[in-house]
């Protein structure tokens, strides 16, 4: 800065603070580095006392991930034909043989099925209510922020028994259709009053000018509102993507065989005697990691969804 | 003799000429907002009211052809003498407190070093934001990795930095530790959160006003306290009551961490909850605990709330 100014803080006083704050990155950021090298290591690796830093990457975390396998002897091994993949090739030298591949393939999947259908539900609703709401008087549009907040402060579980009977009764149990359903429910009052604040700073005087010109209300809204509120809809998407993405206690309880989802089951990744630490970890990256990528990109963008929309800028 | 809805149509012209053109705007606000009130009537309310029946009945969701007996206030009443559930409380507040004052010491401390404008602040904010955008169950379960007594990386921390052997703690295991070790995971996850809604309270106080203290030659410690703190004061409430929702129906990370233990140390409301649902299946007893725990944090957020608009308009 070339004019001296009050405000801004003194080379020293900015130095100390990135100091204390890189540190504090540091020791956050430890846990989930910890998961990360962890999916790498080998079982005796992973609980090796004190912890090891330095260990020779292996991807039998993934490989254990991923399938199910049953113990050999040596004799059995020996009269097999050789091994036909890499993957049986590590397994293998632990006196194991895959019998198949594990569920973790099918609860990704699910986690994406009812991740990205129930985004796409709630701002394919939300977008539209939140027009409404902005443009209309429609009723209980002073009440919507406290709408959310309410129901935001009923616990998940509570909800849960009469959704549970509910959709028993409906045949909506441990189903996809079910989760969209229920996510989409959760997350549209949000998603609808994030939409709302982005849809209240386009200038209704663009609408206008397309009514004039003779656009119906409709086709000024697809043609006019729609792409001025793009960045408005993808970030609310986002948010509503990792809500969606990171839901336990739901999933838990409502989902079984079928729809469930891939943080209930994560933590039910076992191994010979106990935890299977690298393939939990290995699990645990491949779910976590996609988000953390996402954050970092569109940083910018998320900050209004994760305050609420309550701090406006 | 005029048409009242002529003389209206005159006065907003183009309304009119929009209605001869498409819908009228009317049923397109209808139309736009019917779906999604559907979905939270479907979602939100008509659970709500179920539960509230439910509360006043004997039902058990495993036994659907049992016969239902009203059972009036009973289950209300018998929860609020079960000293069982004045532990579960106890624990919940316990969580609760301890989570907020430390949330709110650290996210404001680093909201307040952040807002120094080093080089590559906006960097590392977003890195420590990481924690909480991520799946709390899943980081849950592997922070009983990271507790682990023989092979974990925090006891392993401690060994080194105090000296104290690492196998001769559990943070997880001992009663007296696992309800400080949750509330440092959820610090952990949590922080962030705080730190970014002050941060933007920060952000939101004019330089001129810093400017003009410096000409009164408020001292930087004053200036603080009589302006930074005041200016912060409602984010960082704002901050607290969403935090204080949150952590009041926590269920994912702590059922993860211990599940309710080590002899029911940890049990909040949440974890207490699901047992009574979904593995006893005394359905009619855990509506009416819901709608107690529902009842108890919306009076408290309300009162909050009252407190909230006090401040910001000051």
């Amino acid at each position: 800065m070339s004019s001296y100014s009050v405000t801004e803080p003194s080379a020293r006083s900015k130095s100390v603070a990135a100091v204390l704050v890189v540190l504090y990155a540091v020791i956050t950021l430890l846990p989930l580095l910890w998961i990360i090298s962890t999916s790498f290591k080998t079982g005796p690796d992973s609980i090796s006392y004190p912890p090891k830093a330095i260990f020779s990457p292996t991807v039998e975390g993934y490989v254990n991930l991923f399938t199910n396998r049953t113990r050999a002897t040596t004799e059995q091994l020996a009269t097999m034909p050789p091994p036909a993949n890499f993957a049986e090739e590590i397994v293998r030298k632990r006196n194991e043989v895959i019998t198949g591949p594990s569920r973790f393939g099918e609860r990704f999947l699910n986690s994406v099925i009812i991740g990205f259908g129930s985004t796409f539900l709630s701002i394919m609703l939300g977008t539209l209510a939140a027009y409404a709401f902005s443009r209309f008087k429609v009723p209980l549009k002073d009440d919507l922020l406290f709408f959310i907040l309410s129901t935001r402060m009923m616990p998940p579980i509570a909800v849960a028994i009469p959704i549970f009977l509910m959709y028993r009764t409906l045949g909506l149990s441990d189903t996809h259709l079910g989760m969209i359903l229920l996510y989409t429910g959760v997350n549209i009052s949000l998603a609808v009053w994030l939409l709302k604040g982005f849809i209240d700073e386009i200038p209704r005087e663009y609408e206008e000018a397309a009514l004039i010109d003779g656009y119906t209300r409709f086709q000024a809204f697809r043609q006019v509102v729609l792409p001025q509120a793009a960045t408005g809809i993808a970030s609310t998407a986002i948010f509503c993507l990792i809500f969606a993405w990171n839901e336990y206690a739901f999933a838990v309880l409502l989902t079984s065989g079928n729809a469930q989802t891939a943080p209930p089951f994560i933590p039910t990744i076992i191994g010979v005697g106990g935890q299977d630490w690298p393939a939990v970890a290995a699990g645990a990256t491949l779910f976590l990691l996609p988000v953390m990528i996402f954050t970092i990109l569109l940083r910018k963008h998320l900050l209004r969804g994760i305050t609420f929309g309550a701090v406006r800028k | 003799m005029p048409n009242p809805l002529d003389t209206a149509a005159r006065a907003t012209p183009d309304r009119i000429a929009r209605k001869l053109r498409g819908l009228s705007d009317r049923a397109i606000a209808w139309a736009f907002v019917a779906p999604t009130i559907f979905l939270l009537l479907a979602i939100n309310i008509f659970p709500l009211i179920w539960t509230i029946r439910l509360s006043f009945t004997n039902f058990a969701a495993n036994k659907p052809n049992a016969e239902v007996k009203w059972v009036g206030l009973r289950n209300y009443e018998r929860i609020l003498t079960d000293p069982d559930i004045w532990q579960t409380m106890q624990a919940t507040a316990h969580f609760l407190v301890w989570t907020i004052v430390l949330q709110v010491l650290i996210g404001f401390t680093l909201a307040w070093l952040i807002n120094r404008k080093f080089r590559g602040n906006d960097l590392l904010t977003t890195l420590i934001v990481l924690p909480m955008m991520l799946s709390p169950a899943v980081v849950g379960n592997f922070w009983t990795f990271l507790y682990q007594p023989q092979i974990g990386l925090i006891n392993y921390a401690v060994e080194f930095f105090t000296g104290i052997p690492a196998s001769s703690f559990s943070m997880l295991g001992s009663v007296t530790l696992a309800p400080w070790a949750i509330v440092i995971v959820d610090t952990w996850m949590w922080t962030p959160f705080v730190m970014l809604i002050c941060l933007a309270g920060l952000r939101s106080i004019p330089d001129y006003i810093y400017e003009a203290a410096e000409v009164d030659r408020a001292s930087p410690w004053r200036q603080f306290w009589t302006m930074t703190v005041p200016m912060v004061l409602p984010f960082l409430m704002l901050a607290v009551l969403f935090r204080g929702i949150e952590n009041f129906k926590m269920f994912d990370l702590v059922v993860q961490l211990t599940g309710g233990g080590p002899g029911d140390t940890t049990l909040l409301s949440s974890i207490e909850l699901k047992r009574e649902a979904f593995e006893k299946w005394r359905t009619g007893y855990s509506s009416a605990y819901a709608i107690i725990l529902f009842v108890t944090v919306f009076g408290l957020a309300s009162i909050y709330v009252k407190a909230l608009n006090k401040v910001k308009e000051r």
